[in-house]
């Protein structure tokens, strides 16, 4: 029964990230405010890591491998795609290049020049 | 033969296999193309081409893997919590770093897409590419994109930070640990994350953080741009 009690634990604080986002209608999608709800509950101690341990290593292993059926339903997309794939994929990887390195390069200014 | 598609069991057989598959061929030739995720998402899409099976039986299987990703996404905080300590003292180089480095990605998005004549519904489509899939699609529909495309472009952008990532930093000498793991996350999101926390706690619990805080950061800027250009 733990994996599952465990996973109760987490699936009660996504749900509750999916009431805030309903109810108050934000921008932020309800995962995301129940990471940072995690967060809080964790800091105060309300949770404790061992509490949520198991199903913790299993989701952080296996991380990859929930992307595939997104990655895959890429197929309903190839039309639309093939038209303009150069442009695409000339976009996606000078952009993503560019925002990796500004924001590295920023951090490790910053840091080097406080320290 | 149909019925036996129109089983969860079909989805999740080829998607596991796949995958292992991926990960055989990574450790075999040390190849970083051989992303697992890459490998298992293109033998998929080739498998359901050349057997003309549709996409819905697949995601029989399919979406029992894709609804742990919300779930996936909550227990992020975990790492994020073992490296408070390093958030707290680094709190505002990061914080400048991922807002810097997100303006900096939009704006080459816009610019790039206008010297390649890309439609403007396209190119809107373009813009929430580095961000979170769901924080992506509420983004692309508010400025008049297309969702899907934005989440294949999320998905490509996720897949290339996570082949490339590590190899871009040491290219640029970014080898800050704090650095690498922001750096990889506010550019390709949670896939660049599965790929950060091979590299260490740091670097993943730092991707896993500038998740969150680039997707917000975004949600802010987008129309902010938009309305300036």
């Amino acid at each position: 029964m733990t994996v599952f009690r465990q996973f109760l634990i987490v699936l009660v604080i996504a749900f509750s990230g999916e009431i805030i986002n309903y109810s108050f209608n934000t921008p932020i999608p309800g995962n995301v405010i129940a990471m940072m709800l995690l967060l809080i509950l964790l800091s105060w101690g309300v949770v404790k890591l061992k509490m949520i341990e198991k199903v913790t290593k299993f989701m952080l292993d296996h991380l990859a491998l929930f992307f595939i059926p997104p990655g895959v339903s890429l197929i309903k997309n190839l039309e639309q795609l093939k038209s303009e794939w150069a442009a695409i994929l000339t976009i996606v990887i000078i952009s993503t290049i560019v925002i990796m390195v500004v924001t590295g390069l920023t951090i490790q200014f910053i840091k080097g020049r406080d320290s | 033969m149909e019925e036996l598609l129109n089983t969860p069991y079909f989805g999740l057989i080829i998607s596991i296999l796949t995958f292992e598959t991926g990960i055989y061929l990574n450790k075999k030739t040390k190849l970083s193309i051989f992303n697992p995720l890459l490998v298992s998402i293109v033998l998929i899409i080739l498998l359901l081409s050349i057997f003309n099976i549709d996409l819905k039986y697949y995601n029989q299987g399919g979406d029992l893997l894709s609804f742990f990703l919300g779930p996936a996404t909550v227990i992020l905080a975990v790492p994020l919590y073992n490296q408070l300590e390093l958030l707290k003292t680094n709190y505002k180089a990061i914080l400048i770093g991922i807002v810097t480095g997100s303006l900096s990605g939009i704006l080459t998005i816009i610019f790039l897409s206008k010297l390649f004549g890309l439609e403007n519904q396209l190119s809107l489509s373009m813009i929430p590419k580095s961000v979170t899939t769901p924080i992506g699609i509420e983004i692309s529909s508010q400025i008049g994109g297309i969702p899907s495309i934005t989440v294949a472009a999320i998905i490509l952008t996720g897949i290339f930070g996570a082949v490339m990532g590590p190899l871009i930093c040491n290219l640029f000498g970014i080898k800050d640990k704090v650095a690498i793991g922001i750096a990889i996350g506010t550019s390709s999101h949670a896939v660049g994350t599965t790929r950060a926390i091979e590299l260490g706690e740091t670097e993943g619990a730092m991707s896993g953080l500038a998740i969150g805080v680039a997707g917000l950061v975004t949600v802010f800027i987008v129309p902010l741009i938009l309305t300036i250009l």
